[in-house]
């Protein structure tokens, strides 16, 4: 079955992405699909490479981004969501004239329409938020 | 063709698991996450509309969530069932859609 | 499920407005999945209904008034507001508090009709069983 999933808080204040994460993680073991995790409202701040959390807490950043990279995850940041909050890729940052950007390996800035798309492509749309 | 609903707000600081309870219908599932796990007490305030609900819903919790509040599956109204992860997937495959009460 | 690849997206609205930004970026997702075409409902529950509460005035807020929106979104093919009348009357709201929000039909002589409908309780849970895709914000 194909999942798609939609994280709506960024990491640490509430444990939305932790739950998706582990959801995700659990969706693969399952031998299932995962189509498209979509970051929206606050949950764009996953996105950021800039995160330092202490050496004893985990990086949530780093661990969307090592699922990306061993399972091929399509992770987007809603990009409305993004510029609000100051989450910039090269070309955007570009755009609007900041001096660089900050977006983590294996998440890519688009549009609301991939959250449609995820709930049209897949059998499963799955929200987590506050 | 039923609902996975799930919740992750305190039944005692929010309204959502008591609004989400009034809109599951015969055979839906509902599943308690994150904060959400501490109306699975027994003894509790809403302990009776809970077992209410269990009429019509079955009603789950999520295992990593209740560990983590120092809550124990015997300490859970009875006939609430006690899932991983893997359960909580499951639970979303077999219903035919996911509402989220947020 | 709907024919072809045509699915029923639900939008849950439970939130009041301006406190925090799920309503209006709950709107934007709205105008933005308008374009796919899909049999799009919103569901206003909750504290949600405050978001198509009349008279909505944030200037002493500074914030931006998205309000008006509500109204533009028959033009946007989203005709099917759903309102829970339980949620109005525990709030000490009738309809009548509500903005009015129509759209124009166009197999109707362009005749403007209500997009917002008042549900009970019962047929709220049951609109959730009838979508495919439940977007709650």
């Amino acid at each position: 079955m194909r999942f798609g999933i939609v994280v709506n808080e960024g990491p640490y204040t509430h444990q939305a992405s932790d739950t998706a994460y582990h959801f995700t993680k659990a969706v693969l073991a399952g031998g299932h699909e995962v189509f498209r995790v979509f970051f929206y409202h606050d949950g764009v701040n996953n996105g950021t490479r800039y995160t330092v959390p202490p050496q004893d807490d985990r990086n949530l950043q780093k661990l969307w981004s090592e699922l990306a990279e061993q399972h091929g995850i399509d992770l987007v940041v809603c990009i409305a969501a993004a510029q609000r909050r100051g989450i910039l890729d090269e070309s955007e940052a570009k755009r609007h004239g900041k001096s660089g950007d900050n977006i983590a390996p294996g998440f890519r800035i688009s549009g609301l329409g991939q959250l449609i798309e995820a709930g049209i492509e897949a059998d499963r749309l799955v929200v987590f938020g506050d | 063709m039923t609902t996975l609903h799930t919740i992750n707000k305190s039944p005692f600081e929010r309204s959502a698991m008591a609004s989400c309870l009034n809109h599951a219908l015969d055979g839906d599932s509902v599943l308690m996450i994150e904060d959400a796990v501490v109306g699975a007490r027994k003894g509790t305030a809403i302990a009776n509309d809970l077992r209410e609900h269990q009429r019509t819903c079955a009603i789950y919790v999520l295992g990593p969530d209740l560990a983590a509040r120092g809550l124990k599956p015997e300490d859970l109204i009875e006939g609430i069932t006690v899932v991983d992860y893997a359960g909580f997937v499951d639970l979303a495959a077999r219903n035919r859609r996911v509402c989220a009460w947020l | 499920m709907s024919e072809g690849n045509t699915k029923k997206f639900l939008y849950i609205n439970r939130k009041a407005p301006h406190g925090s930004i799920y309503a209006l970026e709950s709107l934007e997702v709205v105008l933005i999945g308008a374009a796919f075409e899909q049999d799009v409902s919103l569901a206003f529950l909750d504290d949600g209904v405050f978001q198509i509460a009349a008279g909505q005035d944030t200037a002493g807020i500074g914030s931006k008034n998205f309000a008006k929106t509500y109204r533009a979104l028959g033009d946007y093919e989203v005709r099917k507001l759903y309102v829970e009348r339980e949620s109005l009357a525990e709030r000490g709201l009738s309809e009548s508090d509500l903005m009015p929000i129509t759209y124009e039909d166009e197999d109707d002589d362009y005749a403007e009709k209500p997009s917002i409908h008042l549900v009970d309780r019962a047929e709220m849970a049951r609109i959730i069983r009838d979508s495919d895709v439940v977007l709650s914000f």
